[in-house]
């Protein structure tokens, strides 16, 4: 026979103590222990090829820069590589479902990647001649007329650049609006304890003094508290609906109607839209301002915290506060308003440079064409259907904040069936890590101790589904039956194990700075 | 040493109070990570903010429990917060104040009655 | 529908899961008032062929920058970026992510976050940098409020060479806050204008270099002049290859830093998303706003990243955060970061020396057009020009010759009686021809 000589075992040999396993480097097993590009040596590389200028700057004299500026580089493949290594370090909805609670992490359709890159988009510069980007400011005008058809609302204001940026455009515009009436005097806003941070964040910075409103056993904002609170003085309320428990605020319309009652208006907090889009419309509810997180709802890309986009629409009444610039149909084309005159005259100012997050309109507008409006009432069925069905899923074995009635799109538990067991929700949390799921927003909303709100959005299947409820019942019983450092010392099997924040917060080190014993070729830019 | 139900304790030396937060308080907090002390020179009524202690996920003001002039401030804790966590109630101290009003030092819990609330807690 | 698993099926068996009957005993809690029975009158879903082609018809009704000569700045520059900045902010890890609230499972973004923190502070010759915010303009007022936090004092003067749209946006912002601001009368070359503005009541100045004329200016005299009334000084600069030439802000005593990032990394996408920058001398860290990426170590002691100094922010702070800011501008930072690897210092200094070479090429070219004025004395890639008649006219007019020939000072600020001023800016992507078909159409329509 014609012996070959390359054999080799080809099963695993008996498995050993592969738990306590640590490699001599410091990777774990394809995930690199990854430098810093400024510990690369990289102090004279480039990744770019570019023609040498023929003239020196002389013209400029002293106002060049002599010293250092001390910025690495790496050539493309090392580049690419750094990058690539990176980026395996992160969870990402499209590795498994991310339930964060608030946040609205669903798939982001790549179409709308690809549609936002068309030169046409992508390579549009914001102060070129209007005549030269009609189709940028078509496109702007449909997207405003689906969010105001959406919402059944008579404005938008586009610019907004993110959530909280249109919380700001929505309190400068009730605050405009009450300085033209003489009401400039009101200087309270009310939130209740369940809201986002950002709301009594964005009150405060516009220079509004925030009152908060108690919340009843079952959730919702408390009427007669706010009936009580509701003075004079109150310039505006912001309530999130459905609330940051999950729930849908069922005396809304009440609540509208008190807070007009009383001279104020009514400020919605639109982070969860996603779960009423196509079912509900914010105008009918008595609504004057919302933001919409292009986001969350509308699927553009988180992108590892950004960017976002956070049109707000207004009311009649607040309609001509917004801020410029804003599209007009004009004749045969579009013209963006851009001066605080005429038509504008009321507006309370600019919020940004240029017109707003164009790119995640474009993004925006492909996910509405392309859901339809059959589509997108499917997208809040779907995701209250999902949250539902994980709440009657992990109900057995975790509690259920608000066991009573459907929740909306998302499901929230608190702490209570961990007590005793020496496990609190953020070891719990870690412990998801280690069974492949990113944690679920912890210890929010404030009103429910130990907090632990998931959001699993429309784009789950059932299987995905099924896979998380079951890893969840698995570690709620591990907790229960006392197999505690599976939780106090988890994640064990994560890029890095827990990471220790209180050490970041006592001796901050933000930026990368040369060992002070090191040799470096290249000396840090001066103070 | 006399207490407040937010957790301050004080002690009075003459006219001086010093004035921190208790062991209880310190454990709630989780690890100090930064403390803001007030300049000296401010004047600070009872119930006033009269320090900031910061844990990683929470911020929490320190109320004056007596009214008075600020005429020292623990600047140590800027470069060791965990001071707090380590002697609360003796090292980890926030400001001393000037107090006028020795009464008010008076209506403060002492030791059995602070820690008979903590029981109620 | 392409985006949804879940089948009719499952549905059904959810429900019974549930214990519910049918969808609607889902939404129990909506008001009858606020149910929306009949769909909306927008269209049905559709293909994804069908959108594709929807969105391309208005792309082709858009001229794109990079269709022929092209001289466009005033905030927002057309750049080269290389292909490998796009490919991988298109990794599902980084595009598909969150805020790295969970660091252990985030790694990716916050050592990314952390080494563009590294570079904006080199850059800027500050301290400290924080992870982004959403554009310049934006980080500009939030500049403002943080001096104002810093020194206690209201009053915040604008130079007259601040770009028009940051001016309005800091208007917007530190008027509800109650500040007081002083915008300076807008001029060509005159930054020195703000040292007479300066008291003991200012909390800061703000400068603008290069300016929205793209005069660059040396700020170091009215640091001093600041820093003696106890004022901050904030540089604001609008295009960040400049960082590549210029002294850089901190150099010239600069308190606080911001700039807009889009030039590296971002294209132009009709204005956003774009990067704020955003650094500050480490005294003031705790008074910044946006989040913050910090060095730490895990309970095995390797080095990682978490997101720090959280107690300055909305979501604990709540009404006494330092901002409101929440959702950032994190995948332009990345790009940002990708971007300037890739360039290092080399390629940063030889991007910006070429940026300048171009544009003295296009001063010297313009300057011998009959009737052409050149008004910015010293400038990086973008320069003031005065033409006969409007330049909003003269820039329709140039269109017809295929060539789009900048940005008209009256377009930003109508009030500010140059409706004469043409801003023109010139970059690495700007050929010879372009030049020479500027100058041409220049010629043929102000003869």
């Amino acid at each position: 026979m014609a012996m070959s000589n390359i054999g080799r075992p080809t099963q695993p040999q008996a498995a050993g103590t592969s738990s306590a396993h640590t490699s001599l480097t410091g990777a774990r097993g394809l995930l690199q222990d990854e430098a810093l590009i400024f510990e690369m040596d990289g102090w004279d590389k480039t990744g770019v090829d570019f023609e040498l200028p023929d003239e020196d700057a002389s013209d400029l004299g002293d106002l060049v820069r002599t010293a250092p500026i001390g910025l690495p580089g790496l050539s493309e493949p090392e580049a690419m590589r750094h990058f690539v290594r990176l980026s395996q370090k992160n969870h990402a909805i499209d590795l498994a479902l991310y339930p964060l609670g608030s946040c609205t992490m669903k798939h982001n359709p790549r179409l709308n990647e690809k549609m936002a890159r068309l030169a046409g988009f992508g390579d549009l510069h914001p102060m070129a001649p209007q005549s030269t980007t009609q189709g940028a400011l078509e496109l702007m005008d449909r997207l405003a007329h689906w969010l105001k058809t959406l919402t059944g609302m008579p404005a938008v204001a586009l610019s907004p650049k993110a959530g909280a940026h249109g919380e700001l455009c929505g309190l400068l515009a009730i605050k405009a609006a009450h300085e033209a009436k003489g009401q400039g005097h009101r200087r309270t806003v009310l939130v209740p304890t369940s809201a986002h941070g950002t709301n009594p964040a964005t009150a405060a910075f516009v220079g509004y003094d925030v009152t908060e409103i108690a919340q009843t056993a079952d959730g919702r904002v408390d009427l007669a508290d706010l009936e009580a609170k509701l003075s004079p003085e109150v310039a505006a309320i912001m309530v999130t609906n459905p609330n940051t428990c999950g729930l849908f605020e069922r005396d809304i319309i009440e609540i509208a109607r008190l807070t007009h009652a009383a001279g104020a208006y009514f400020y919605c907090d639109g982070a969860n839209f996603n779960a009423i889009v196509g079912r509900v419309r914010p105008g009918d509810l008595g609504v004057d301002a919302m933001h919409i997180n292009l986001h969350k709802t509308f699927s553009t890309p988180h992108g590892g915290g950004g960017p976002g986009a956070g049109p707000v629409v207004l009311s009649e009444a607040l309609a001509p506060y917004a801020p410029t610039p804003w599209v007009v149909s004009a004749g045969e084309g579009f013209k963006l308003v851009e001066e605080a005159e005429d038509e504008a005259a009321d507006t309370f100012g600019r919020m940004v440079a240029f017109h707003g997050q164009m790119g995640m309109f474009v993004r925006a507008y492909a996910y509405m064409l392309s859901h339809g409006t059959d589509g997108l009432r499917q997208v809040a069925e779907d995701a209250v259907l999902n949250a539902n069905y994980i709440k009657a899923k992990l109900s057995p074995v975790m509690t259920p904040a608000f066991p009573d009635g459907p929740c909306m799109h998302e499901a929230l538990f608190d702490d209570s069936w961990l007590e005793g067991t020496g496990v609190t929700t953020l070891d719990f949390a870690k412990a998801m890590i280690d069974e492949g799921f990113h944690p679920m927003t912890m210890y929010f909303p404030l009103v429910v101790h130990g907090a632990m709100l998931i959001e699993p959005t429309e784009t789950e299947s059932k299987q995905e589904l099924d896979r998380f409820c079951h890893a969840l019942t698995l570690l709620a019983q591990a907790a229960k039956a006392g197999d505690v450092e599976r939780f106090t010392g988890a994640p064990y099997l994560a890029p890095m194990r827990r990471l220790d924040e209180t050490q970041a917060a006592r001796k901050p080190r933000l930026t990368w700075r040369p060992e002070p014993t090191a040799v470096s070729p290249a000396p840090m830019a001066a103070e | 040493m006399r207490f407040t139900k937010d957790h301050e304790w004080v002690v009075l030396e003459g006219d001086v109070a010093t004035i921190g937060i208790t062991a209880y308080a310190a454990e709630q907090l989780g690890d100090v990570v930064f403390v803001e002390t007030p300049d000296v020179g401010k004047t600070v009524k009872a119930g006033d903010g009269l320090a900031v202690v910061e844990s990683v996920k929470a911020a929490s003001d320190v109320y004056a429990p007596i009214s008075g002039e600020v005429v020292e401030a623990n600047t140590e804790l800027g470069d060791a917060p965990e001071t707090v966590n380590a002697t609360p109630e003796s090292g980890g101290w926030f400001a001393k104040l000037k107090i006028a009003d020795k009464g008010q030092y008076d209506a403060l819990m002492d030791r059995d009655a602070y820690e008979t609330y903590l029981g109620t807690l | 529908m392409r985006y949804l698993p879940l089948t009719p099926a499952d549905r059904a068996e959810m429900l019974g899961v549930i214990g519910a009957a049918t969808i609607d005993d889902l939404f129990v809690d909506v008001p009858d008032a606020a149910r929306k029975a009949d769909l909306f009158d927008l269209p049905l879903h559709a293909g994804e062929m069908e959108v594709e082609r929807a969105l391309s018809a208005l792309a082709a009704r858009n001229r794109p920058a990079g269709a022929g000569p092209f001289f466009c700045g005033a905030g927002a520059y057309k750049h080269h970026v290389p292909a490998t900045v796009d490919h991988i902010i298109q990794r599902s890890e980084f595009l598909t992510s969150y805020t790295p609230y969970q660091p252990e499972i985030a790694q990716g973004t916050l050592q990314v976050l952390f080494e563009f923190q590294t570079q904006v502070a080199a850059l800027t010759g500050l301290e400290v940098a924080n992870a982004s915010m959403y554009d310049g303009s934006t980080a500009c007022a939030e500049a403002v409020m943080m001096a104002q936090r810093v020194t206690r004092r209201k009053k915040a003067v604008l130079s007259g060479g601040l770009h028009p749209h940051y001016a309005a946006v800091t208007q917007t912002i530190a008027h509800a806050e109650g500040m007081d601001i002083t915008r300076q009368a807008v001029a060509i070359d005159a930054e020195a204008d703000v040292l007479s503005a300066i008291d003991a009541e200012t909390a800061c100045v703000v400068v603008q270099t290069p300016n929205v004329f793209g005069v660059v200016t040396d700020v170091s005299k009215i640091a001093q002049a600041a820093h003696a009334a106890g004022a901050l000084l904030i540089v604001v600069t609008t295009e960040a290859v400049s960082y590549g030439l210029l002294k850089s802000p901190g150099e010239m005593g600069a308190d606080i830093a911001v700039g807009e990032g889009q030039s590296i990394g971002v294209g132009l996408n009709y204005g956003g998303p774009y990067i704020g920058l955003f650094a500050a001398r480490e005294k003031f860290v705790r008074q910044m706003p946006g989040r913050l990426c910090g060095e730490t170590v895990d309970a095995e002691g390797a080095r990682g990243f978490v997101l720090t100094l959280s107690t300055r922010e909305q979501h604990i702070r709540r009404e006494k955060a330092t901002s409101n800011i929440c959702t950032n501008s994190g995948l332009c930072a990345l790009a940002f970061t990708i971007h300037m690897t890739l360039l290092g210092e080399r390629g940063l200094r030889e991007l910006a020396a070429l940026n300048h070479s171009r544009a003295r090429e296009l001063r010297e070219v313009l300057a011998a057009v009959p009737g052409v004025e050149i008004l910015s004395p010293r400038f990086f890639n973008e320069f003031a020009i005065r033409v006969p008649g409007k330049a909003a006219d003269v820039v329709e007019a140039l269109l017809a010759d295929g060539v789009v020939a900048g940005v008209p000072f009256s377009r930003l600020d109508p009030k500010a009686g140059m409706d004469d001023v043409l801003l023109v800016a010139a970059t690495e992507t700007t050929t010879r021809d372009d030049i020479a078909a500027f100058a041409k159409a220049l010629k043929g329509r102000t003869a």
